[in-house]
This record gives structure tokens, sequence and C-alpha cells, in this order.
């Protein structure tokens, strides 16, 4: 954010100040370092008395899975939650300035918040920013109108439905979903139907894996279940263990002490011959 | 991940599944050749260098494939070969190819030695391991791989190669 009085938009929104810039840097052979492609598979449904949500673990840096078992159902307010998938610092980032808008609303407001205003808060922030926040979401939630689910896609569009999936195992999700889901599902078929996409997704998208996430929100109540399922547990330790025996010898210590001084030379003086 | 074997020779590859095979298909019938002009198995260092001939003939379109070629030499000894894409290969004492190479290879350093390849007289090398220390150690660098390279995993498959014979050893991975 720029601190300047002057000529700063009243909105907030990317900036493409500096468009021209890279460009000029980019046709001089300094390209910008490379984005990392993320994997993610993240679900939600409506079921009879609300609404599920689930999520993989993984995060991971190009070919590297960098934590095992992150997670990416984030609290929005008491009754609404969101699963992230995308650049994680965006999720992340963009569910906590929303959460905290919808706190402050609580408070002013004495209401329980409702989904669409999160949606609203999420999407005009997304739009402003012209796809460049990398978030593709899917928030559900249940307040006084009902059950609500809804996909909200990196640009800023949403779409509301029964039933969603996003990520790079969205696909694999989906088609659990496309040939199990029914109006009216109970808890159990509910939960049991999210496990099912979450590990369609794990087990045939090479960014999703590790453990499985559940939401369950119903009016009034719910429930987090971390780590619901945990499909892919270590397959081999070594009976003997491993040691890493020779380390890096230390060939010599010596401390040079800062100097407390600096002779200070004047300019002037200094910058004649 | 692949594995082949002729008789006192077996190479594991990675890379473009398609060349893989075009490559092993070739190396093949240019085995049966040979078994049919001399009327014997070709020796591993053979092999080794036709490996890297059928490769280098394709310089300027390469093989996609990384390969690891591994066996008994004349002298009944182990021997390992290590290869890049277009046919460069070197004798070694250990070696990983693939994805999750970068992931193997500093653990193989940290608990093997091979002596420099520069040291005069050339010494062996031999990993001071038995065999069954040995396949621990293949089994947990595949195992630890897969926990973190996300092309790595499903399943493991060992081949040990001894003056005995040879014989497979199988192992599930993570699935994910």
């Amino acid at each position: 954010m720029s601190n300047s009085t002057v000529d700063v938009p009243l909105q907030g929104g990317f900036s493409f100040d500096l468009c021209r810039r890279n460009d000029m840097l980019s046709k001089k052979g300094v390209n910008p370092p490379s984005y990392r492609k993320t994997g993610t598979t993240i679900v939600g449904l409506i079921f009879q008395d609300g609404v599920i949500l689930g999520a993989d673990t993984r995060a991971t840096e190009g070919p590297i899975v960098c934590d095992k078992n992150c997670e990416k159902i984030h609290y929005m307010a008491p009754n609404i939650y969101c699963c992230g998938a995308g650049t994680a610092a965006d999720t992340e980032a963009v569910t906590d300035m929303v959460s905290s808008q919808l706190q402050l609303h609580r408070y002013h407001t004495g209401r329980e918040s409702r989904v669409v205003t999160a949606l609203t808060l999420l999407k005009k922030h997304l739009f402003n920013y012209q796809g460049y926040v990398q978030a593709a979401l899917v928030l559900g939630g249940v307040d006084c109108t009902g059950p609500h689910l809804h996909t909200i896609y990196p640009h800023g569009s949403t779409d509301t439905l029964p039933f969603a999936t996003m990520g790079s195992g969205s696909l694999a999700a989906m088609a659990m979903f496309e040939s199990k889901y029914k109006e009216g599902l109970t808890k159990d078929e509910g939960i049991s139907l999210v496990v099912e996409a979450i590990c369609s997704g794990i087990f045939n998208d090479l960014g999703s894996g590790s453990n499985v996430d559940v939401c369950v929100i119903t009016k009034g109540h719910k429930e987090y279940l971390r780590n619901h399922l945990l499909p892919n547990p270590r397959t081999y330790i070594s009976s003997k263990g491993y040691s890493f025996p020779k380390k890096t010898e230390v060939l010599l210590t010596k401390i040079t002490p800062l100097k407390e001084k600096v002779e200070i030379i004047e300019a002037g003086e200094a910058m004649e011959e | 991940m692949e594995i082949q074997r002729a008789d006192k020779c077996v190479m594991a590859s990675s890379g473009f599944q398609a060349d893989v095979k075009a490559l092993q298909k070739q190396l093949a019938a240019r085995h049966l050749i040979y078994q049919h002009q001399h009327n014997k198995q070709v020796s591993c260092p053979a092999m080794a260098q036709l490996l890297s001939n059928t490769l280098y003939y394709k310089r300027f379109f390469p093989y996609y494939s990384f390969n690891v070629l591994g066996g008994l030499d004349n002298e009944g000894k182990g021997c390992v070969y290590t290869y890049d894409a277009v046919g460069s290969y070197e004798r070694v004492g250990y070696s990983s190819q693939g994805s999750g190479s970068t992931l193997i290879m500093p653990f193989l350093d940290n608990q093997l030695k091979s002596p420099s390849p520069l040291l005069l007289p050339a010494q062996d090398a031999v990993t001071p391991l038995s065999e069954s220390e040995a396949v621990d150690l293949v089994k947990t660098c595949f195992a630890s791989a897969t926990e973190r390279d996300i092309y790595t995993g499903d399943k493991l498959e060992i081949v040990v190669l001894n003056k005995e014979g040879l014989h497979r050893e199988y192992m599930e991975l993570r699935k994910d």
C-alpha cells in the first residue's frame, strides 16, 4: 500500500504500476520467478440438516510435498467455514481478512453472520484483484435462511450448488459426487460421500494426498473432524534405525569483536584527490 | 520405474514410459542377436556400453529415460552403472535416478562411501553391507522418498542379483 497523499485510488485492487517495468526487465532477459503449481482436493455438499465440507491435507512446492498434514478448512464465522485451494498464502489471508470483517459486522449488528455476506465480501476482494489473488474457495455454512454452499473462483465469479469441488483433484472428486449424490442425504451418508470424494482426489491426483479433514455444519452446531481418516501411514520403518555419525568438524574458533568506533571523514575532503 | 532383466544384468528406468519400453525392446533385440552370434549371454559391462551407444544414437531426439544398470561383471563382482538421457555413463558404487533421486542420493551419500573414481590404482566400489542390510536401506529410501516426492509411490520392486541367481521382492508404498 502506498502512503503518498496524492493519486491514491479510493478503492483497493491490483496495482499495475510495475507492469511496464517488468515488461522492460523481461525484454532485457531478467525473468520473474515462476509460479509454483498448487495441488488440492476440496469438496462440499448439502445434506438434510446442513452442509459438509471436506479437504485433503497435502501442501506442495512443485514436485515436493512441503507439509503432509496442513489445514485447508478455514474458519469464517461460528456457523460458516471455507475450504481453500490455490496459493496457500492467498487462501489463508483472504479467509482471515473476511472472517475479521464478519466478526466486526456481528459486533455491529448483534446477529449471526449470513453465508451470502461472506460470499459477497470474498468475491468483491477477489474481483478487485483480477485473479491475481489465487484463491479458489468452497464456502459453506448454515444461517437463518438455511444451509448454503458456494464455490468462488479466483477471478471472483461464484456458483451456488448442492455439491461442489475445487482444486486439481476436483475432477476426481466430482466424479464421485456426480455418480452418488442425491438430495436429502443423512449425516453419515453425507460424511461417507465426502470422504469418498476426497479419497478419490488423494489417490488419483498427484497434487493431493495424506489425510482427510471434514467439517459438518448444522443449525446451531458444528463438528470439525480434523484428520477424520488417515489412509496413508508410513509404509516402512527400518528395524535398526539409522545413525548419522560424522559431524562437520570445527577446525578453528576465533571471535572478532565489532569495532566500537568508526572514524568519520569529511565528505568534501574525501572527494578531492 | 520399470525393471527388466537379461541374465546377469538388470536395468531400472524412469522417465517417459513409451520411450522406456522402446529402449528396452531395442536392447532385448540386440541382446538376442548377440546370443545367436556368440552363443553366450552378454556381460554386464558390455551391456552397459551397448546401453550408452543406444542412448547416444538418438543424441538429438533422445529417449526420455533415466537408467541405472546393475549386475555382475566379468570377475563376478557386483557393478552399478548410472546414465543420463543421452548416454553418458559411469560405473559407481550406488546410484539413484528419477524424480526422487534428489531426495534419495544425499541419504545414500551419507550412509555409504564410494571411493573416488580418480584414485589410482582403481578401487572396488563395493559397499560394506550384507544383503538384508542393503535391501533394508533400499526400502527405507523408497518409503522416505514417497513421503515427500509426489511422483514416487504405489509399489516397489526390488531385484537382488548375486552368483546364486536372481530374486525379486515387492513392497507396498504410499498410494497417494
